[in-house]
């Protein structure tokens, strides 16, 4: 595509040299149209996007707080964010939460998608039964989860204690708060991921499975050949937007184990951006955290893009 | 994808639920090969794998059941240790009290008013800069899309303080929009997502169309308005649908903005309530997290084709 007027000119271009001036002006004119339309989106997206980006980089070589004008002060935001002695603990959390999600809640979509995919009976039943939590708000699926994981009124002790074993202290206990927190992500964030591998099974076509199969292909062949490649590349994408979804860990944190506790168990980095923002009044150290994670997050999605193109040529 | 994004058109696929499970993509057939079925030991593995898929739904339907259930029990059956699997003598009034003592009229209502305004400003925004971007492409169209794209590229959570500091203090002209509708309609109405659909459906209209409108003499104004917008009812209700649900799932946002409890939304409302110094009977808590529930359930069981189609777009958009 050429720069400038490309398509809607394209009959003013080809018309005589008589009707060219003509077209000189609709084109001036389409321009100014164009950025007419443009406008209101070019005004909002600066104000509330584009500015607050730039500012956020800005602020985090700043002294400042949410009141007064920002001061410029070097590289201290960054000091004071690493000698913070939380900062290291919501930086492993949110890894290992991260690490965990995936753990638990990456293959499983995978799986659930391909076994509904072949179900002939009730398929619509599956699908709703498992995306229902997607179309819960975080807000209530944080709560409803807290009230589950009551150790004494909670549903989750309930269900233990039905199976024969003890109550355990899920939210409360620095050991169980985070993979509690873990499971309640899995559990809202499954079924958005199954659904997207669903569609993209039923693109898969029954020519291809047809082929294997007068090739001699099994049942597992096919999943390996067949299936399998096909959801590849749409695999990938989900995988590093899971990771970038995990890294953003806040309001489950938040809402349910009391900003982050028992004991800063489950402080992740943007839950201590919030803090610092809006408890401590230190919106430079929180833009420096902030900095920090968005330098963390284009890496790891640059090195994923690296090493998957790398490891797809050979 | 395109055709995906669209909607089928033709009556004969627009199968409703019930009748058979209507799929609605292109392949009728999967790993499993309908000859296989037909022996007696395909049966038996097909039917004990759907048995362990009914047994894992259970794992999404049971916190439901509880949350739905718990919302009929009596405030002395909600605290019970161990707790009661269902309601002994389920009551409605929960329901009632929750709407009425706890105010959920206000919170519903101010939801709305949060999707609604949310819904017009993002989508006249969406639809004007797409249109420009897509047909009327003025100089610097690629500029302007790669600028708008770049913003998917920042994770929101990375600047919303700046954006809160932006609201709390417009620049130049130094007003507040803090504790105003405005300052979540207005951060709402940017999507680059929004913007980017809407592009690639008008990009799929034949310029020969736009040009033959322009060719009658409608201004630029009247070709979107009665040409194209009436082309794309299915984007458009992509985009209406998943503004409202993520004006419905917002917390953070509202509850930073929207610091006068008259203008706070459910999920702000549900919050407070739970805190350990605000905090409302259980009972009614839940029954508040039901309503709140409700109307994204019923978006879901309404609109589940738009949201499959929605949800795979993201997919694929990735």
């Amino acid at each position: 595509m050429t720069r400038g007027p490309a398509r809607g000119g394209a009959i003013a271009e080809i018309a005589t040299p008589l009707a060219s001036r003509r077209g000189q002006i609709y084109r001036v004119s389409r321009n100014l149209v164009g950025y007419l339309y443009l406008a209101p989106a070019l005004v909002l997206f600066g104000l509330f996007a584009w500015y607050p980006i730039l500012r956020g980089i800005v602020l985090a070589f700043q002294r400042a707080d949410l009141i007064s004008t920002p001061q410029w002060n070097g590289l201290a935001n960054f000091t004071y964010v690493v000698q913070d002695p939380v900062f290291f603990k919501a930086w492993g959390n949110t890894f290992a939460l991260t690490g965990l999600v995936l753990l638990i809640g990456f293959v499983l979509p995978i799986v659930l998608a391909v076994a509904i995919n072949e179900m002939k009976h009730g398929q619509w039943y599956f699908r709703l039964a498992f995306y229902i939590p997607a179309m819960l708000p975080p807000i209530v699926i944080a709560l409803l989860w807290k009230w589950i994981y009551d150790p004494s009124q909670g549903l989750a002790n309930a269900m233990l204690g039905l199976l024969g074993l003890g109550p355990q202290p899920w939210l409360q206990s620095p050991d169980q708060a985070m993979i509690s927190i873990v499971l309640i992500l899995v559990w809202g964030g499954t079924g958005f991921t199954m659904l997207i591998f669903l569609a993209s099974l039923q693109d898969i076509s029954a020519e291809q499975y047809e082929a294997a199969e007068l090739d001699g292909a099994n049942l597992f062949q096919r999943l390996r050949y067949i299936t399998l490649p096909n959801i590849r590349v749409i695999t990938l994408v989900l995988l590093i937007l899971a990771i970038i979804g995990a890294m953003q860990t806040f309001v489950e944190p938040f809402a349910i184990s009391n900003n982050g506790g028992p004991n800063n168990a489950t402080v992740t980095v943007v839950l201590l951006m919030y803090r610092y923002a809006f408890e401590f009044n230190n919106v430079g150290a929180a833009s420096a955290l902030g900095l920090i994670l968005f330098a963390v997050l284009t890496a790891l999605s640059a090195g994923y893009l690296w090493l998957t193109k790398r490891l797809s040529r050979v | 994808m395109s055709e995906r994004l669209a909607g089928r058109t033709g009556p004969s696929t627009q199968r409703r639920r019930g009748r058979s499970d209507a799929k609605w993509f292109a392949s009728d057939r999967g790993l499993v090969s309908p000859m296989a079925m037909r022996q007696r030991s395909s049966k038996v593995i097909y039917w004990s794998v759907w048995s362990l898929l009914v047994l894992a739904t259970l794992a999404t339907m049971i916190p439901l059941y509880w949350l739905f259930t718990g919302a009929l029990k009596t405030p002395l059956e909600i605290t019970q240790v161990p707790p009661a699997w269902w309601p002994q003598s389920p009551t409605f009034e929960n329901y009632l009290n929750a709407w009425t003592q706890l105010d959920f009229v206000k919170y519903f209502g101010n939801t709305v008013a949060v999707a609604v305004g949310t819904v017009v400003t993002r989508v006249v925004v969406s639809v004007l800069a797409a249109y420009a971007l897509s047909k009327l492409m003025p100089r610097g169209t690629r500029l302007v899309l790669a600028l708008l794209l770049s913003t998917l590229m920042v994770p929101y959570i990375v600047y919303f303080i700046p954006q809160y500091l932006t609201v709390a203090r417009l620049p130049l002209l130094d007003i507040s929009l803090l504790n105003t509708w405005w300052a979540v309609w207005l951060p709402g109405a940017v999507s680059a997502f929004s913007i980017f659909v809407l592009k690639l459906f008008f990009d799929q209209i034949p310029d020969e169309l736009t040009d033959a409108a322009r060719v009658d003499g409608a201004n630029t104004w009247q070709t979107l308005w009665r040409v194209l917008l009436p082309l794309c009812r299915a984007p458009l209700a992509i985009v209406v649908i998943f503004t409202v649900i993520d004006s419905w799932k917002d917390f953070l946002w509202p509850y930073l903005v929207l610091p006068s409890e008259d203008l706070q939304p459910v999920s702000v409302a549900l919050y407070q309530i739970s805190g350990a110094s605000t905090s409302a009977p259980l009972n009614l808590q839940i029954a508040a997290m039901a309503i709140a529930s409700i109307p994204m359930i019923v978006l879901f069981l309404v609109f589940q084709r738009q949201i499959v189609r929605g949800v795979a777009f993201t997919g694929i958009k990735g």
